[in-house]
């Protein structure tokens, strides 16, 4: 079952190795702290599914920078499956949670926090969803990949790397919160597909 | 899965995913902006032969929170053979771009003679037909159960199921959709379902259902149910020679204030009274019972918004009518996608 | 001037047929009369040589049980698309029931049915007179008058509705003895099925339908045979659906009671199930029931406790079946698909051979009807009422393609063995090919009395 569809043309390759994840990671962690000036006010809002375990790494960077942050009180998850503006051209999607730290995100600086940063509709959405839960003071975004091809005025705050693809390409992102490969939990980014 | 139809043919993955997302949709109904986009531009027809304001303001409440826009036709009235006929309605709503018909009808089958007469095109969704199924009030009194039973057992209640719950359905088993409805929810659910009524108030073939069955209410009592589920006696059935009277009925068959105490002398702290109302008051339901702690009738009221928003999401927010049991999103955790990308 | 006058002109040789399935002969048609049957028969001029390698000859059909609807709902029948649709089905004579509108309860209405089956000519056309006067159940109809009418009505049945007064039953029962008549009876205790549905049973516990339970079909007859007995009379029971009924039937015939009895075509194949769909094409009465009543029914038509085919002929307009389970009205057609039904029901089972067929397709029905020139054997003298069948022929049924103007069809789409390929009534070929020729026409009929 790991191994992709002949058709796929070129095997994955993996372009971001687990080290590779942490290291960015902790960078990112570090620019959020920068950019904000210090821990006060963060929240941190994953969209399911691989953005929420990326939430939850970094807060943990935060936390381990901060000794005063509770990494799990600054932490949350923002579904987006019903704001998407694609719903009618898939089928249907059950919903995820929602779940937002107990501060709420008023007057809060969100981040939020998605694996790959493609045609930025997914961010919009969570844009929508954001607004029908809340005011936050600001709304910052940081992914682990930004692969380009944007086809709304949206920007990543905060890049683990930029990943120039082809739109025949898949990114796939593995995170051992979620994924296994041959029952071993894995962390590692690959492109799948293309020429 | 394209329509709404009964609980009988609805396998337990459909099920659960009604009852995980309805979660979903109870967390939107405590924010203090209770409306989602998902369903903008979409058609829901409140097609309602039958006068049920609960049911009807449930709908449309679920509707309106989903953003869909909502038409009610109440085509009530028993002229259905002097006015428009059902196909005639339909084509009609088909002309109107309905998406989605609910439809409430005094006639077991009709929801199904709609959705497979190829005269519309809309998902249909059962909103109560005859004396043949209910599922969004089964749905609801599941999710209902379901908090509860997840509670008592001091874990969540998404993902899980009814494994184990003994459930009494007490009443007019015969007339009722509801009933009908929920025996094979429940069990599809994993609930011992059992049933309690007079001897004429169950139908011929009841044998065969997945349940027990029983006449004496005490005797069911004592062997301990998690819940008691009491179904309205409807008032045409009071003088057709079912039972000899009201009295012997509510003697009988009534959750009266007797079994409300007998609850407490067998220690059954945690067993819930349901109703799908409108109850009959001191007919197969004391106040004392309706109002006590122990009632979730004013729950059920509100678990049905929920489980009915989830029921139009599931059946109209996708572009397809896959059948949702074939995997929308791929399950193997290796190979999941990470984003599907919003071309 | 009765139906079984002959019919002059040219001849017919039909070459190679198998008699009720036997051993290949010709048979030679002439003058309305079965005029040799043997091997090797030379045609004279004049006559037409019908090629019948393959087919399987039979005396015509005889169906006791038929809805033309005309007078009064000529939307959804009339005597001539009915009589059409009966001799591609390989009938030579139907029985039209009296629930017309006008009701065929006076000697008036029974006589302008049978003119009407006259002038069409595709079949004899029989009609079956009211027991009681509107079917309303309380006064006797003048029986007397209507036997002794132009239509010399035989049968006599409130079908559609059951008889259900218990004295008005007896004396029905004695009455009919001055004139060898017999009363159908529809048995269905009407207290028993207000507002029925659906067989009563595990399909309609769940469906939600108010059930029609075996039992008010059964005390119904339980009641009729012991009256029969009593009175000493001839009752015959239409559309026997149940294996109580069975039961009864047979313990009846057991005792000498003069009792026949019918079953349709699809409560030989169809059962309640079909209902989960709601598709009112299956609402019948009496109703579909359980795969064990059809199996029981199957093997009381083998062994003659239950002695006809009746094909309960119940044609509706669209709108009628268009709607609601609750709203539709009970009925399906059957002349069209009589003949392939007990095919594979009886035959393609093994339980009749074919001329079991003939005896449960013609000749009991002719009997019970009082026919003299209908449901004959194949032999050289008698009436040629006779039908050619293709019995490896499959078809798939399009009731858009029949000649009834019912297009409520319960086997629409399914798949069944035989083919009617040339229909004689009187000699008079009015299908062939598989298709309608012409009918035999009241001035043919007229030359040949006169000449």
């Amino acid at each position: 079952m790991t191994v992709p569809a002949p058709h796929a043309g070129a095997a994955p390759r993996v372009v971001l190795a687990e080290a590779d994840i942490d290291r960015a990671l902790t960078r990112i962690a570090h620019e959020i702290l920068e950019a904000n000036k210090g821990s006060s006010d963060l929240v941190l809002l994953g969209i399911p599914r691989r953005g929420f375990p990326l939430a939850q790494r970094l807060a943990r960077r935060i936390g381990a920078v901060d000794p005063s942050i509770d990494p799990r009180a600054i932490t949350g998850q923002l579904d987006v499956t019903m704001y998407r503006d694609d719903l009618q051209r898939n089928p249907t999607r059950p919903p995820r949670a929602t779940q937002l730290p107990p501060t709420g995100i008023d007057e809060k600086v969100v981040v939020l926090v998605d694996d790959v940063l493609y045609s930025g509709r997914t961010i919009r959405a969570a844009l929508d969803a954001l607004a029908d839960l809340g005011r936050p003071r600001i709304v910052r975004l940081a992914v682990l990949v930004d692969r380009g091809h944007r086809e709304l005025p949206i920007r990543a705050d905060h890049v683990g790397k930029n990943l120039p693809t082809s739109s025949a390409e898949r990114v796939r992102v593995h995170l051992e919160e979620i994924d296994t490969v041959a029952g071993r939990p894995v962390n590692e980014v690959v492109i799948e597909g293309g020429a | 899965m394209k329509h709404l139809l009964s609980t009988h043919d609805l396998a337990l993955h459909d099920a659960l995913r009604l009852l995980d997302t309805a979660e979903e949709m109870a967390a939107v109904g405590e924010r203090e902006i209770k409306k989602l986009p998902a369903l903008r531009g979409r058609t829901v027809v409140n097609l309602f032969y039958e006068d049920s304001t609960r049911t009807r303001i449930s709908f449309e409440a679920a509707a309106k929170r989903l953003s869909a826009d909502v038409i009610n036709f109440a085509a009530k009235g028993s002229s259905v053979s002097k006015g428009e006929s059902l196909k005639d309605t339909a084509q009609t709503l088909e002309a109107m771009s309905a998406d989605a018909v609910v439809i409430r009808h005094p006639a077991s089958g009709a929801p199904a003679r709609l959705a497979a007469s190829g005269w519309i095109d809309a998902a249909v969704l059962n909103a109560g037909d005859g004396t043949h199924e209910h599922p969004t009030q089964a749905l609801l009194d599941a999710f209902t159960l379901r908090r509860h039973w997840a509670k008592v057992a001091g874990t969540g209640s998404p993902g899980s199921d009814l494994t184990g719950m003994r459930v009494l359905i007490v009443g007019d088993i015969l007339h009722s959709r509801v009933a009908r409805s929920n025996v094979w929810l429940l069990k599809t659910l994993g609930a011992e379902v059992t049933l309690v009524g007079p001897p004429t108030l169950l139908p011929v073939g009841v044998d065969t259902w997945p349940c027990t069955v029983r006449y004496n209410l005490d005797e069911a009592l004592a062997d301990r149910p998690d819940a008691v589920m009491m179904l309205r006696l409807q008032a045409e059935r009071m003088n057709a020679a079912f039972f000899p009277s009201t009295r012997e009925y509510s003697r009988r068959w009534g959750f009266d204030d007797a079994r409300l105490a007998a609850l407490d002398t067998l220690g059954l702290g945690d067993t819930v009274i349901m109703h799908p109302g409108p109850m009959n008051r001191g007919l197969e339901i004391s106040a004392a019972a309706a109002d006590s702690v122990r009632s979730t009738v004013l729950a059920q009221v509100r678990n049905g918004v929920s489980v009915r928003m989830a029921a139009l999401y599931l059946l109209l927010a996708g572009g397809t009518h896959d059948d949702p049991a074939a995997p929308a999103v791929r399950e193997n955790p290796a190979l999941s996608p990470t984003k599907e990308p919003a071309v | 001037m009765t139906g079984a006058e002959p019919t002059p002109g040219h001849g017919y040789l039909i070459r190679g047929a198998s008699p009720l399935g036997g051993p290949r002969q010709d048979l030679l048609i002439r003058d309305g009369l079965i005029a040799r049957v043997g091997p090797g028969a030379a045609p004279d001029s004049g006559t037409q040589v019908i090629d019948a390698d393959g087919l399987i000859a039979l005396p015509g059909m005889v169906d006791l049980h038929t809805h033309l609807r005309e007078p009064g709902r000529e939307d959804a029948e009339t005597v001539e698309t009915g009589s059409r649709a009966a001799a591609l089905g390989g009938f030579t004579a139907v029985h039209a029931m009296a629930n017309s509108s006008p009701v065929a309860d006076t000697a008036g209405v029974v006589e302008q049915v049978y003119s009407l089956g006259e002038r069409a000519g595709w079949v004899e056309v029989r009609p079956v007179g009211a027991v009681t006067v509107g079917l309303a159940g309380e006064r006797m109809a003048e029986l007397g008058a209507m036997a002794e009418s132009r239509a010399r009505v035989r049968v006599f049945s409130d079908d559609g509705i059951c008889v259900s007064d218990p004295v008005l039953m007896r004396r029905a029962l004695e009455y009919v003895k001055a004139f060898d008549g017999v009363i159908a009876q529809h048995a269905q205790e009407p207290r028993l099925t207000e507002g029925a549905q659906m067989n009563e049973g595990e399909v309609s516990a769940v469906l939600g339908l108010t059930g029609w339970p075996a039992v008010a079909e059964e005390s119904i007859i339980a009641r009729d045979v012991l009256l029969a007995q009593h009175v000493n009379s001839r009752l015959h029971v239409c559309h026997v659906s149940t294996a109580g009924s069975v039961e009864i039937l047979r313990w009846a015939k057991a005792r000498g009671i003069r009792v026949t009895a019918e079953v349709t075509p699809h409560h030989l194949l169809l059962t309640d199930d079909l209902v989960r769909s709601y598709d009112p094409v299956y609402k019948v009465n009496p109703p579909l029931r359980t795969a064990d009543d059809v199996q029981a029914l199957r093997e009381a038509l083998a062994d003659g406790t239950i002695d006809a085919v009746g094909t309960d002929h119940a044609p509706h307009p669209s709108e009628h079946k268009e709607c609601e389970w609750a709203q539709a009205a009970m009925g399906m057609t059957g002349l069209e698909t009589a003949l392939s039904v007990v095919q594979h029901s009886m035959v393609e089972t093994g339980l009749l051979d074919w001329e079991g067929f003939a005896r449960v397709t013609s000749t009991r029905p002719a009997e019970i009807g009082r026919l003299a020139h209908q449901g004959r054997p194949l032999a050289e003298g008698e009436p040629a009422n006779l039908i050619l069948v293709d019995p490896a022929a499959r078809w798939t049924v399009d009731p858009y393609r029949m000649a009834t103007m019912g297009r409520n069809s319960p086997f629409a789409g399914l798949q069944l063995p035989g083919r009617v390929q040339a229909t004689f009534y009187l000699g008079h070929p009015t299908v062939l090919d598989g298709a309608l020729n012409a009918p035999l026409t009241p001035a043919a009929k007229e030359t040949a009395w006169t000449g």
